[in-house]
Order: structure tokens, then sequence, then C-alpha cells
């Protein structure tokens, strides 16, 4: 393995976040958000410029770290997995940045502020973390990249202060640890049997003997604890509901993808012959769980943040029904195919049209005072953009054409029916069906008419209302990719 | 050699499983941080076990290992330091220090989550 | 006999780790903790890992004890509420189950680890010269995986930020902890007036033999970090406000001074975080100069908690 051309950009994705993050901190006052903003811009510029490498190039970017090679150094790669988490994040990172503004400038006649100090700092923070779990090759890098992205994430739960959510947040930090730790108790076993930490090294070398069995599981409960798939799930809706609606766009969107992203990396790069088919239809059926779990108890919410919040607990199922259907059962092992595509376009169409949701709620809560559900009738007709967004989020949840979610599900549905797995098929049927329940439920509200029309208790900034509506969008258009003709993900592996 | 290795190896499963026990069934957050320590402490010697196993080159252990055993020490310091901060924290602001499972869904007359 | 010693060790840390779950004050079974902290140095020693050692008294025994005893005495009234709340029965043998297996099932593991064990300490031999320190963790540290370090100084100043969010918003930019008044003859403030000399020259030589011996700048930076809350704790000296824009930038400087050299490293040597031929020491140096006082301070700064008065 060598440095390819263009690997350099590896580097900068990481790093140009982070230095953002040393200056935002450094600077502080007004000019963390200026900081913040010329460094969203120049993230973007790299994550475009990666992309563009891959596809020019057709195969992964390798960078050697130092210029040592493995297994005594570390090297970054970004394949065709890693370029499309890299583009979405940097996207929906923008529509934060942009929506944020309104939330967390600075205010006049002081020099600086808790909240948004805190906030620009760890957005850049959360960006950079991630995209070092998108890139890096080195187990032990990872669990470090990992802990970044907790210690990132956690006080951005708690940044309004109250008791509610420092509870939430101390509680989602102690089930983040305790997945960290155990994904590093799995890399601490894989070393010792095989004496290398580099994810291309371990992949020839793994054999299925029991201790990589161990570490697997360990490795993957750890990684689950930090995904919140059920039944690890319980931090996750006080955290992300009680959060800013900026963050938790940041937390439901970007942060949960990290941890998912790992297993992925993991269960179809380093272990595709090691795991078998039970523990494969086990992660499903937890999965399933979490999309019935989810969406039921999502419909029973009398608050609107944390209807959403536990849509996420859903929807983060459908991401872990991928696993059973990408075993290939001629060759018993992981193959990536049209069940990974669906898993990852669903990865991504989830976090543009969750972002969505989080920022439309979080417009109305600002214009109303509150998110009871009960109390939305008729205010389709004073926030008409937002509740366009809502319902459009929603409806790439639900899965419907032409949006990502559709595509997502036509391509796990045809890989059910390939391998002959059809109860998988019923699950994610079910899960739409609910999925448009309280959809449709705070649709009808909204839409009500003979109420009046609610009133507005403070000026909604347009520009908010445009970026929901925008990611929204995104998320509804994503389904269109299935005509182009990129075909990214297999590249590099 | 190997002998010290597999005894502190098998202390560090013992570590990480009463660490673990603790963590699920002690119900205040600070025992909780303490038994996450144990835990690491347990991987972290696991770790350790395993660089003395891989001892060569005119050195006691394999430098990979317990150079990486620094960075995790350093790591599980800062999380037990937030953790801690904000269990004191939420300890000033709510008065008690429990991570009793309040449902937000509690709503006050004006809308808003009352606090729990 | 060390088998003898080992085992011995090992009963206890067993016994004080179970302590630390089955007593029933917070108190007592961190004290418990620090305890047993100070006894996992001598596995570390026993282990042949004298940097690992260090860093576990410094930091794993000396300053999360620190930060763990502050805690529990400030939530000593909380106890009997929290402890009403312990879960029943059906939930505490899941969770020895659960407990239970994981162990086994390491232990399984760790019996049937390959024998010989394979290592990188050949790799590390062969290389070490190429970077021109003595001390092989040094060279694995700031050389070969010298991302994990960069990453390890930005993970603590991210915990940092986040203490730092936990202040009310009215004490924003003030001072964290609150005024210590210990008696100026008490034994507190002799001790901190003692100590933190001879703690200084310690830590600093720690620091500065690390690249051939054992030691380091995690080691040496904790140990000044604690001579430094020593004194705050006897009110010698008060923390700083954190909105000194002189106290940020010395945050920050450690880090930035490791990407600028790593940056240099492409232009001059290939890659990120490379070394020129024969600059190699010297530039480790420079790295730990800068990371040393950044890491001192940052490690003391989340220990000193969350900005709570404002004022001078």
């Amino acid at each position: 393995m060598t440095t390819t051309p263009g690997g350099l950009l590896l580097v900068l994705a990481v790093l140009v976040p982070f230095v953002g993050v040393l200056a935002a901190f450094a600077l502080g006052g007004r000019n963390a958000q200026r900081v913040a903003m010329v460094t969203i811009l120049a993230g973007l510029g790299i994550a475009i410029a990666v992309a563009a490498a891959v596809a020019q190039s057709g195969d992964a970017l390798v960078y050697l770290l130092g210029g040592w090679g493995v297994p005594l150094g570390i090297a970054l790669r970004a394949d065709g997995l890693a370029v499309v988490m890299i583009l979405a994040v940097a996207v929906v990172i923008v529509g934060i940045g942009v929506y944020a503004r309104a939330d967390f400038a600075t205010p006049p006649g002081v020099r600086e502020a808790r909240a948004p100090l805190v906030f620009w700092t760890l957005l850049l923070a959360i960006w950079g973390s991630l995209n070092l779990v998108f890139v890096s090759g080195d187990l032990f890098t990872l669990y470090v990249a990992l802990e970044l992205l907790t210690f990132a994430a956690v006080p951005l739960v708690s940044l309004d202060g109250r008791a509610e959510t420092l509870r939430a947040a101390l509680r989602y930090l102690l089930y983040a640890l305790l997945g960290s730790i155990l994904y590093l108790l799995g890399t601490v076993l894989l070393y010792g049997v095989y004496g290398t930490l580099d994810i291309a090294l371990l992949a020839a070398r793994v054999q299925p003997e029991p201790a990589t069995l161990a570490a697997a599981a360990l490795m993957t409960a750890g990684l689950l604890a930090k995904t919140a798939l059920f039944p690890l799930h319980l931090w996750l809706p006080p955290a992300h509901a009680g959060a800013p609606p900026a963050a938790s766009a940041v937390l439901s969107g970007l942060v949960i993808k990290g941890s998912w992203f790992l297993v992925v990396r993991l269960w179809f790069d380093v272990f595709p012959d090691v795991v078998t088919a039970p523990s494969a239809q086990l992660l499903a059926g937890l999965g399933a769980a979490a999309i019935l779990v989810g969406n039921v108890v999502a419909l029973r919410q009398a608050r609107l943040k944390l209807m959403v919040a536990y849509s996420t607990v859903a929807q983060i199922g459908y991401l872990f029904l991928m696993f059973p259907l990408a075993l290939d059962p001629a060759s018993a092992r992981l193959e990536g195919g049209g069940a990974l595509a669906g898993g990852m376009m669903h990865a991504v169409s989830h976090a543009t049209a969750k972002a969505a949701m989080f920022m439309a709620a979080g417009v109305i809560y600002a214009a109303l005072g509150h998110d009871r559900i009960a109390g939305l009738a008729g205010i389709g007709r004073v926030l008409p953009v937002s509740v366009l967004a809502f319902t459009l989020g929603g409806v790439s949840l639900i899965g419907l054409p032409p949006s990502g979610g559709f595509l997502a599900k036509w391509l796990l549905l045809a890989a059910a029916v390939a391998t002959g797995q059809w109860w998988w098929a019923a699950v994610m049927l079910v899960g739409g069906l609910l999925t448009a329940g309280y959809v449709f439920l705070v649709l009808a509200r909204a839409l009500a008419s003979g109420a009046e029309a609610p009133a507005l208790r403070a000026p909604v900034p347009r520009s908010q209302e445009a970026v929901a509506l925008a990611l929204a969008l995104g998320s509804m258009l994503l389904g269109l990719v299935a005509f182009t003709d990129v075909r990214f993900l297999g590249i590099g592996r | 050699m190997t002998d010290a290795a597999t005894l502190f190896g098998l202390l560090a499963a013992a570590l990480v499983g009463i660490g673990l026990y603790a963590l699920i069934v002690n119900p205040q957050p600070l025992r909780k941080i303490v038994a996450f320590n144990v835990v690491g402490n347990g991987v972290f010697m696991l770790f350790g076990a395993i660089a003395h196993r891989g001892a060569g080159s005119g050195w006691g252990g394999d430098p990979v290992p317990q150079a990486l055993l620094i960075t995790g020490l350093v790591v599980a310091f800062s999380a037990s330091a937030l953790a801690i901060a904000l269990l004191l924290r939420l300890h000033d602001v709510a008065g008690s220090a429990t991570l009793a499972t309040d449902a937000p869904a509690r709503v006050s007359p004006d809308g808003n989550a009352a606090d729990a | 006999m060390i088998e003898a010693l080992n085992l011995g060790t090992a009963l206890v840390i067993l016994a004080l780790a179970v302590w630390t779950i089955a007593a029933r004050d917070t108190f007592a079974a961190v004290v418990g903790f620090v305890a047993y902290g100070l006894l996992l140095t001598l596995v570390w020693v026993q282990l042949r890992g004298i940097d690992v050692a260090l860093t576990e008294a410094a930091l794993g025994g000396g300053l999360t004890g620190a930060m763990l005893i502050g805690a529990a005495a400030r939530l000593r009234r909380t106890e009997g509420a929290a402890r009403a709340q312990r879960p029943g029965v059906p939930t505490r043998v899941a969770a020895a189950l659960l407990a239970g297996c994981v162990t086994a099932t390491l232990a399984v593991a760790v019996l049937g680890l390959p024998d010989p064990a394979p290592t990188l300490a050949p790799e590390t031999a062969a290389n070490i010269a190429a970077t021109g320190v003595g001390n092989p963790i040094t060279a694995v540290l700031l050389a070969f995986r010298a991302m994990d370090t960069l990453l390890e100084a930005i993970v603590v100043l991210f915990a940092l930020v986040g203490v730092w969010s936990l202040a009310p918003d009215r004490a924003w930019g003030g001072r964290p902890g609150p005024l210590q008044r210990a008696d100026p003859d008490g034994i507190l403030a002799y001790l901190a007036r003692v100590l933190p000399p001879i703690g200084v020259v310690v830590g600093v030589y720690i620091f500065w033999i690390g690249a051939d011996r054992p030691g380091g700048k995690f080691q040496g930076a904790t140990i000044l970090a604690a001579m430094w809350l020593l004194a705050v704790m006897a009110g010698l000296v008060d923390t700083p406000p954190i909105d000194r824009s002189r106290l940020r930038i010395a945050l920050i400087a450690g880090p930035v001074v490791f990407i600028a050299i790593g940056a240099a490293g492409v232009a001059f040597a290939g890659a990120f975080l490379a070394y020129p031929d024969g600059f190699a020491k010297l530039l480790i140096k420079v790295i730990e100069w800068a990371l040393f006082p950044s890491l001192a301070v940052t490690l003391a700064l989340v220990v000193a908690g969350a900005p709570e008065r404002t004022g001078t």
C-alpha cells in the first residue's frame, strides 16, 4: 500500500475542521462564527475535491501518515463508501451552518457568549471527527475518532443548561463511553491475535477463531450502544429532543451515522468471512424491533421534537436490515451489492430528511413557543414553508418516490426478494405505514381548517425555513441518482 | 514472563466483568463513572499483557501497545473529567444526582416541558 | 518470589475492584478506587511498561482520583436518595450473567492467544534509528503514530470545551471553581508552598528525559498540572478567567505547532507528519516543547472545572 496522488486531501478533510476549531476557540467572540463559516466553505470544497479525485482515479485514495508504512504507521483510506459519507456530511453541515446563524449569533454588546462559542467550535469538531471516522484505516485511530466525536457531541445536548438536558447528556455520555471502551476491547483482542491494527492487513489475516468472534461481538455491541440501536436506544430520544434544533439536526442526521459507518466498515471489510448468518439475522432482528418500537412510540408522542427523535430510533433500524440481505448464500460472506447500496442510500437520505425535520420543528418551536402537536392546528397557514419542509422530509422517510428513502427501500426490498428473506420486506412495509401514520398526523393537524391560526411569538428567520426546505427537497430528489451513471460505491472495494 | 502476562490478562478479564456489572447495576452516576474506569483499566491491562508477550528486540514489551496505552489513559481521563463535570453541574441545577428516566413528555400548562 | 508478588497484587486488586462496587458509601468506594489505581502502577512495572506506569500513577491515580474524591465529597448529601433506586433482583441477575459471559469469553481469548505472540517490536527496532530518539515509546508516539498523539492533544481540548460549556451563562468568561480560602497557616497551605517547586522540577525532568528514558510530556505535564491545582486548592493562586486570549493561545499552541510541523513535513519530507532526514529528533523535541505547557494548562483546567465566578 502506498500513498496515492490526491491522498493529501484526506488529511485536509480531517485537519481543516480541526484547525477551524482551534482558531474559533482562540479568537473567540464573534470571530468563532466567522471562522466557522470560512471553514465550512473550505471543507465543502475539500469534500468535492475528494469525490472528484476518487471518481477520476477509479480507485481508493490512500495516504500513509508520516510516510511510514503499515503496520507500524497509520494509513488513511477513502473508498467509495467513505466518499459518499464525506460528501453527505459536508452538504448537511453547510445547511446546519446557515440555519444556526440565526440561533447562535453573538448578541450585540456582548464580547463573547457561551452558547455561540461552544456551538460553532463543537460543530466543526464533530465534522472533523466524522471525516476521521470515514477515512481512518487504523482501528486505534478510529477509537480516538469515536471519542473525539462523543466529546464534541455530548455538550451540544446540554447546551441550554436545563436539568433534563444535563441528565440526557450524562446518560448519552455514559452509553457512549461504554460503547467506545467495548470497541477498544475488541481492538485490543485483535492486536493480540494478529499483531496489527490496520484494517487492510487485518482483512487479510483474520480467521474465524474464538478470539476474533469475541472481538467482533464486543466491537459491534459497543458501536450499537453508540448508534442507539434497540434495545440500547433509551438515551437517544431525550438527548436529541432536548438539544437545540441545529444540534438535534447534527446529532440525529450525522453523528449517529459515524458509529453506524464503523459497523459497516468492520463487517464488510474486516470480518466478511467471520460473521455468521445467525449474527446478521440477529442484527437485523434488532433493527426490525427498532423500526416497530420506534415508530409506535413516535405515534404516541405529544411533542413534535420527541416524535422526530423516536422516528430516528426507528430509522436507525433500517440501517441494520441490510446486513443479512448482503450475505451471499453461495459464498457465505458479506458482499457489497444492492443491499449495501440500499443501506448507504438510506443513511444519506435520512441525514438530509431528519436534519430538515428537526430544523422545521425548531422554527415551529421558536415561532409558537411550544411544540405540542395538539397545539399545531392551522399552523400550515402561517408557516407554510416549514410545514412543507417537514412533510417532504417525512415523505422521504416513508419511502415515496422519487425520494432517497424510496430508492433505499427499493434496493433493500430487491435484495430481500433475491435472497428469499421476505420477512424483512414485510418489516419494511409495516414500518413505512407506521411512519406515514405520524407524518400525516402532523400534516393533518397543520392543515386543519376552521381553527384560528396560532399567533407567532417571534418573527421567523426566512433563511432557516429556506434551508430546511432545501435539505428536504434534496432528500426528496436523491432517488434520481439511480438514473445517473455514477457508480461510487464499488470504487476501491 | 509469559505467566505474568497470562495472570494479568485473566485479571483484566475479571476487571472488565466486575466493572460492567457495576456500570449496569449501580444507580448513582458517580459509581457508574468509577465502574467505567474499572472496565477501562481492565482493557488497558489486557493491552499491557499483550504488550508484555510481545517483548523483543531488547525491550521489555512491544512498544506500540505501550504507546497506545498512554494515549488511552489520557482519553479515559478526559472522559472521566467531562462526565464528572456534567454530573456536578446536574447536581447544582437539579439538586439531585440521579439518572432516573423521567420522560420529558411531561408538559406544563404553558406547553413547555417541565424540569423533572 | 516475583510470581507470588504478582499473584498477591492481582488478588488485592481484585478485592479492591469488588470493594468499589460493593461499598455502601460512595466516598469509601472512591477512596478504594484511588488505592486500586496506585496498585495498578505496580502491575505496569511488573509488565515492564515504565512509561505507562508513570502515566497511570499521574493521571489514573493522581488526577482522576482527585476529581473523584472532590465529586464524592460534593455529592455526599444525595447518597440516600440515589441508593433507593437500586434495581431489582432480575436486573442484577441478568447483569451478572452478562458480565460473567464477557469475563469468560475474555479469559478464553487470553488463554488462547497465539504463541509466539505477534509483535511490532522488530519493526520498531528496524525503524527507530531514523527517528533519532532512544525511547521506543517516544518513537511510536511522535514518529510512527504521531497522528494519534496529535488527535490526543485535540481530544483533551474538546473535553475542556465541553467542561466549559457547563458554565452558567452569567459566569461565562469568568474563573473556574469556587474561591478557595484555605487557612494560610494550615497544612494545605504549607504543602502548597513546599511541594510545587519540587514538583515542577520533577515534572520538567520527567518530560526532558522522555526522549531516551521512560518519561515524556504527558507524565511531566500531569505533574505540573497537579502542582498548580494544589496551589489553587490552598488558595495561593486563583484560576484564570477563561476569556483571556493569552490563555486561549496557550491552550492551542501545542496542537498548532504540531500541525505546523506536520504541514512542513508535506513540503520538506514528502508526507504530513514526516520528518526530513537528520531533523527528526530536533523536530520531535520542538513538538514536545510546544505540547508540554499546553497540555499542562489543559489538564489543569479540565480538572478545575467550568467557570463559576465573574469579577476580578
